[in-house]
């Protein structure tokens, strides 16, 4: 387990030190702070001078040192556009991100878990077809465009007429195709304070319906994945032996199926999910886009439009750094869960 | 699948192909089958677009600026010029949705066809050298996906974007996200191929081609190639599904195709600031012609994995 732990945590340093890298190269090679910091009027001797001063005349090596040593202490310079440290800036939009994230995992575990278990327990069920049908949908729709399609419907509203008006029947179906709109689909709204930077959408219910819309947005491309895992992980472990064993040793099949069944399912969606992190980070900017979500991805989309280098380059090291924590976790997690993993290495 | 060469005495490729299981489950499936003809039909349509669209949307002379934002035809107040309404531009929507699907076509095709030469030439190395070669390898594919693909191609493109500017970056907008998408998801293809490599390497008709002294490039390519086509081939349809919704996501987010040689990502983003005036069409329409090719290609996919039955990767 120690060596185990130890080859992690060297991968964990390896992967933080290439982000590392890749950031520094494009923060020399994009970003000019002498073009930032002072006017047109300064004469060139003087740039020349403030270069060498600044130390950006080093070789690439010194530099990138002073650089990796102010990074460890959450030093990234400041932000050409707000004019503050950088890593305030993404402090401020971090905390709107993370509850948007967390409201998504929770409608994850609740949904994705019942569905994918039944759909494993009754594969022919004229249910599961209907679940696994609208999965592969969900997975074929772009998150931009569930966020869209819901805006129109929740947030604008649709005007549907296809039936006569002027009869009772009529105006009784058109207004149940109707919506009238209305739901939040912009910012955040009015949050709570907490502490720090911290302020909630989850203290008030006007609060929690500004997080109604994103949060679904971003569950729907996440969840078919989860069912459809669960459900493959499912099938296999009620093909095993020991389940036939249980089976057979006559204990019902609702403990083989929720006891036996769904611990051993539930190892391999660990991991998997660490994995999805990732992708859930980059569909973040997608959704925070759409909704103007005041969170860390719009920040970095609007740096990129700004050409704000260190911003970027902030937004990066954070983003690696929780990447990384998070995968690490998870292997150990699964390493103590799962004593029959390879402990000192992956499996050839 | 089978890519033996013909000898005189076999059957025909086109014989074989007639007798197949592949074609036998597919007359069988309904759903395969109208899922592909959706898809040759969308094609076809995105092939053929100069000839069939209405109005060329690139050719300024014959925008009218007047015409735009005009509905589709089933609302009132719409032209009957234009079939599926206008856009804010006033340019024919079929015709821009044409040749939208034409642009996330070709990005598609080509950002897969880009994987698959990586992925297959890293796979193989590694599944036919393993040691070291394997090691490294395989280490950066694993780095590359727990980033995961999109944000990976988010951060390529920002920074191509942030070095060479807005405008460079718009004029060589179809090779960017090319290489962009097809760098971003190699790993993908290196992982099955790899797996198959190791499966198929100790098979004795392996050690038939190395005691006879054939290279190892030989043997790789000739050799073990064809025997790891078939997962080759399923992944090949998914990943054509992802590098499209991949290129609608990075246009989207302004990291794509420009506005004036529009792909459908970069309709649905140019409509969505017009969603809020009423005028849904410009972005819903051709989001649900985005929807329709992905979801026809993902489930040819899941058929095509079903008939086949290849190993993949799991894991």
């Amino acid at each position: 387990m120690i060596a185990f732990l130890i080859k992690r945590l060297f991968h964990a340093f390896l992967v933080m030190f290439i982000i590392s890298v890749i950031s520094f190269a494009i923060q020399d090679n994009l970003g000019d702070p002498i073009q930032q910091m002072v006017g047109q009027s300064v004469p060139e001797s003087e740039r020349a001078e403030l270069r060498e001063e600044l130390g950006l005349n080093d070789p690439f090596m010194v530099q990138y040192l002073r650089f990796a040593k102010n990074a460890a202490q959450f030093d990234f310079g400041y932000s050409y556009f707000y004019g503050e440290p950088t890593i305030e800036v993404v402090l401020r939009h971090l905390p709107a991100t993370l509850e948007l994230v967390f409201a998504t995992t929770l409608l994850i575990m609740l949904f994705s878990v019942p569905i994918g278990v039944y759909s494993a327990i009754k594969p022919r069920s004229p249910l599961s077809r209907l679940f696994m049908g609208v999965s592969i949908v969900g997975i074929s729709i772009p998150v931009f465009l569930t966020a869209i399609v819901l805006i129109q419907i929740f947030a604008i509203g649709v005007q549907f007429t296809p039936f006569p008006v002027d009869t009772g029947w009529g105006s009784w179906l058109n207004g149940a195709l109707s919506t009238d709109g209305g739901m939040p689909a912009y910012g955040r709204g009015d949050v709570v304070h907490v502490f720090g930077t911290w302020s909630t959408n989850f203290a008030s219910l006007e609060g929690l319906s500004y997080l109604v819309l994103p949060a679904i947005s971003l569950a729907s491309i996440m969840l078919p994945l989860f069912i459809r895992l669960i459900r493959a992980e499912m099938l296999e472990v009620l093909q095993s032996e020991y389940v036939k064993f249980a089976k057979a040793k006559g204990i019902s099949m609702r403990r083989i199926y929720f006891l036996h069944a769904l611990k051993n399912t539930m190892l391999p969606v660990i991991t998997v999910g660490g994995v999805q992190i990732g992708t859930l980070v980059a569909y973040t900017i997608l959704t925070e886009t759409v909704f103007q979500w005041p969170g860390v991805g719009l920040m970095f989309l609007d740096a990129i439009e700004r050409s704000d280098i260190p911003l970027i380059v902030t937004y990066l090291m954070i983003v690696g750094l929780i990447f990384v924590i998070t995968n690490t976790l998870v292997d150990l997690i699964y390493g103590l869960v799962n004593p029959t993993v390879k402990l000192t290495g992956k499996p050839a | 699948m089978t890519t033996a060469s013909t000898s005189s005495k076999a059957p025909s490729r086109l014989a074989r192909f007639r007798s197949s299981y592949l074609l036998y489950s597919f007359k069988r499936d309904w759903i395969a089958q109208v899922c592909f003809a959706v898809f040759v039909a969308l094609v076809l349509a995105a092939i053929l677009a100069p000839w069939l669209s209405p109005m060329n949307p690139y050719d300024l002379a014959q925008i009218r600026i007047l015409d735009s934002e005009l509905p589709p035809f089933w609302i009132d107040g719409s032209d009957p010029q234009y079939l599926l309404g206008t856009d804010a531009q006033g340019r024919d929507l079929l015709s821009t949705i044409l040749y939208g699907a034409r642009v996330s076509l070709i990005i598609g095709f080509g950002a897969v066809i880009l994987q698959a030469l990586l992925g297959v030439t890293f796979g193989l190395l590694a599944g036919y050298l393993g040691g070291r070669v394997d090691a490294f390898l395989m280490r950066m594919a694993d780095i590359q996906l727990s980033f995961s693909t999109l944000m990976v191609a988010i951060i390529v493109g920002a920074v191509i974007k942030a070095s060479f500017g807005g405008a460079i970056y718009s004029e060589y907008a179809v090779f960017i996200l090319v290489l962009i998408i097809g760098l971003a998801e190699w790993p993908q293809y290196a992982r099955t191929v790899r797996a198959s490599v190791l499966a198929e390497r100790s098979k004795e008709y392996v050690d038939a081609a190395r005691v006879m002294g054939f290279r190892a490039k030989r043997i790789m390519f000739r050799h073990i190639l064809p025997n790891t086509l078939s997962p080759i081939f399923v992944i090949s349809t998914v990943q054509i599904a992802n590098a499209i919704i991949s290129e609608a996501a990075l246009s989207f987010l302004g990291l794509g195709m420009p506005e004036t040689q529009p792909s459908l990502g970069s309709l649905i983003k140019s409509g969505f600031d017009y969603l809020q005036s009423g005028s849904w069409w410009i972005t819903l329409i051709p989001g649900g012609v985005l929807v329709v090719l992905v979801l026809v290609i993902n489930l040819l996919g899941d058929w095509l994995r079903d008939v086949m039955n290849p190993r993949l990767y799991k894991g």
